[in-house]
């Protein structure tokens, strides 16, 4: 699947992302760019978990910040209630996001197309609004941990170097996973319904549940990525599941290339290193950030991902509506 | 709590219905005939109540204010379509969604520059800023009656122009066939261009009858807009009827729920369950409706023929 550009490409940003904490130092504000980096690898990890089932499965969810807040709360709930254990926050944000995606896929996926779309949204919206209304768990304005998850025994969380090279392990962990999963029968029959899912059904795949496994398992892993956000910031708000956020990293899946793994770890970057390189030269960067969007939407449709070796990334096909 | 209460609220729920119907109709005329996901649809809204806000004191009369305002919307969409979205219908939703998303960002931040952070406050024009008695203790603002009143004036007209005008027959052609409308000598982009643009302007009414009613900032479209999807969804997209149907539910399932969920709750379980719960669960109900609707109707109440 990786040509030898694509490799060298994909070892080295891994090597060098690496090395951040070490770079930090020389460069100083060790402390903002450890953050940085591990903020961007968080965000990575969710665009991951979006292009397995966008780029690969051709299921355009518009609603996957909903799983970012499932898993960012689940830990958050759990914090406010007392229990900082994380062997007890991190499988419960990996059940609940589970449960979730399982409740919110069977019913969107009875969809196509732009219904589809739709619903995600509207289901993410709605999870949204019930953050907001969760008075008790801060409501709009969020709710701020007492601490990272503890992991008695194991590994102390609650170092900014320690935290960042755990993330870095499940970013790759999460692209592992998500090469060999997509290499896998179970990938090809996903990549499959992209392509054509009524001749998938005639072959006789029951796509209706392949693709609803598809979309647990991005759940999932984008709940991860939610519990770790809540562990870098010690911060939980309904903001990460409003419907901006699902666009910010539906953003970052096209940017970095979609239908590529490790694009959208660098549509992440590229996104987030342009809101930062942005914000800090006006407070209007959004006005300069949406025509941005704009015009990469129509004229780099391959994303930076595709840039590297100049060969023209598989269109993923089927995503108009056919689903 | 009692039977005039349970009446304001349904009006104010069909009042809400129908400025949803004017997001929803628009919407979905765009969608059905040019097959365009269009989130910046919310952003004309709030073009409309910015414009709104910005003529007001400059005209010195809402009502010349808000025809400008209407106009200026659709003269916007259609800016908006020629530079960017004409590009856009052969591609596809994902490229719409994103590129509008774009656009979003793009307007909200603009109106923060232009007007500033804060919220704009209109006032109802004096004529229309009385209460009137409909039955023995029900009284109503005048001019949320007059929003429904508009709001009926705009459904009676689309279907007019749909079913009994030349353009309707072109538009519904197009929604079909839209390659054999162009052979047969239809100039179909200036056909959609014009749809969009009579979208974006039943957008920008919606947002200039809204301005008196809220506060006019940046982002006021975003809410509307999924709330505008929630609609089209239930009613099946590209269907007028269905989204007027949908719009009244919605409007009415939202207020009403928001009201009497919490009392609902509050006779069955105790008070201070009732008053965590309640919120949240009268926020979720149009989500629920939703999902029960597309249970049952995956293509909406009023699927429309394609």
């Amino acid at each position: 699947m990786l040509t030898n550009r694509r490799f060298v490409a994909v070892a080295s940003f891994l090597v060098l992302l690496a090395l951040v904490p070490l770079l930090a130092r020389f460069v100083g504000g060790e402390a903002f760019w450890i953050k940085f980096a591990t903020r961007v690898m968080i965000y990575a990890i969710a665009a991951v978990s979006l292009d397995l089932i966008l780029g690969f499965g051709g299921m355009v969810s518009f609603g996957h910040a909903a799983f970012l807040g499932v898993g960012a709360y689940a830990v958050g709930i759990l914090s406010a209630e007392g229990i900082a254990n994380g062997f007890v926050q991190w499988p419960v944000a990996i059940l609940a996001s589970a449960l979730i995606a399982a409740a919110i896929g069977a019913i969107s996926l009875m969809t196509r197309g732009v219904y589809f779309i739709m619903i995600t949204l509207a289901f993410s919206q709605m999870l949204y609004f019930l953050g907001v209304s969760l008075t008790a768990y801060g409501g709009d304005d969020g709710m701020r941990l007492a601490n990272r998850s503890r992991f008695p025994g194991l590994i102390d969380l609650s170092g900014d170097v320690t935290f960042f090279y755990v993330v870095l392990a499940i970013l790759i962990g999460a692209l592992v996973a998500g090469h060999r999963l997509v290499n896998s029968r179970f990938g090809m029959v996903i990549q499959g319904c992209r392509s054509n899912e009524r001749r998938m059904r005639a072959i006789g795949f029951p796509t209706f549940r392949y693709k609803l496994a598809a979309f647990v398992i991005s759940g999932v892993m984008c709940g991860i990525a939610g519990a770790l956000l809540a562990n870098l910031t010690a911060f939980v708000s309904p903001s990460e599941m409003h419907w901006t956020r699902s666009g910010e990293i539906m953003v970052m899946v096209i940017m970095g290339g979609m239908g590529s793994l490790f694009g959208p770890v660098l549509g992440a970057a590229g996104l987030l290193v342009l809101e930062e390189i942005l914000s800090s030269h006006t407070q209007h960067w959004q006005a300069i950030l949406g025509p941005i969007l704009v015009l990469l939407v129509l004229f780099a449709k391959r994303g930076l991902f595709g840039l590297i070796d100049g060969k023209s990334a598989e269109k993923p096909a089927g995503l108009t509506g056919h689903g | 709590m009692t039977l005039s209460l349970f009446l304001t609220q349904a009006l104010n729920g069909v009042q809400f219905g129908v400025m949803l119907f004017l997001m929803a109709a628009g919407l979905t005329l765009v969608f059905g005939i040019m097959n365009l996901v269009n989130l910046a649809h919310g952003s004309l809204y709030m073009m409309g109540a910015y414009f709104l806000a910005a003529l007001v004191p400059v005209t010195g009369n809402f009502f010349v204010a808000a025809v400008l305002a209407v106009a200026a919307s659709l003269a916007l969409g259609i800016v908006v379509e020629l530079i960017a979205l004409r590009t856009l219908y052969r591609r596809d939703h994902l490229d719409q969604v994103l590129c509008t998303f774009g656009l979003i960002l793009f307007f909200n931040e603009i109106v923060r520059m232009i007007w500033g952070a804060t919220a704009l406050f209109v006032q109802p024009p004096p004529i229309l800023s009385g209460f009137v008695q409909l039955l023995p203790g029900v009284i109503y603002p005048v001019y949320r009656l007059t929003i429904m009143g508009v709001g009926l004036a705009v459904a009676i007209f689309l279907y007019w122009l749909n079913g009994h005008t030349r353009l309707g027959m072109l538009i519904r052609a197009g929604a079909s066939n839209r390659a054999m409308v162009g052979a047969l000598g239809v100039n179909i982009t200036l056909l959609y261009t014009l749809v969009f643009g009579l979208g974006a302007a039943l957008a920008g009414l919606a947002g200039v009858m809204a301005g008196p009613i809220l506060s006019v900032q940046s982002g006021m479209g975003d809410s509307i807009l999924i709330l505008t999807f929630v609609v089209i969804v239930i009613g099946g997209i590209g269907s007028i009827r269905g989204a007027l149907v949908a719009s009244i539910l919605v409007g009415v399932v939202d207020t009403v729920g928001r009201v009497f969920l919490p009392l609902v709750l509050g006779a069955v379980f105790s008070p201070a369950t009732s008053s965590k719960v309640g919120p949240a669960i009268a926020s979720m109900s149009i989500y629920i409706l939703m999902a029960a609707i597309l249970f049952f109707r995956p293509q909406g109440l009023f699927p429309a023929h394609r």
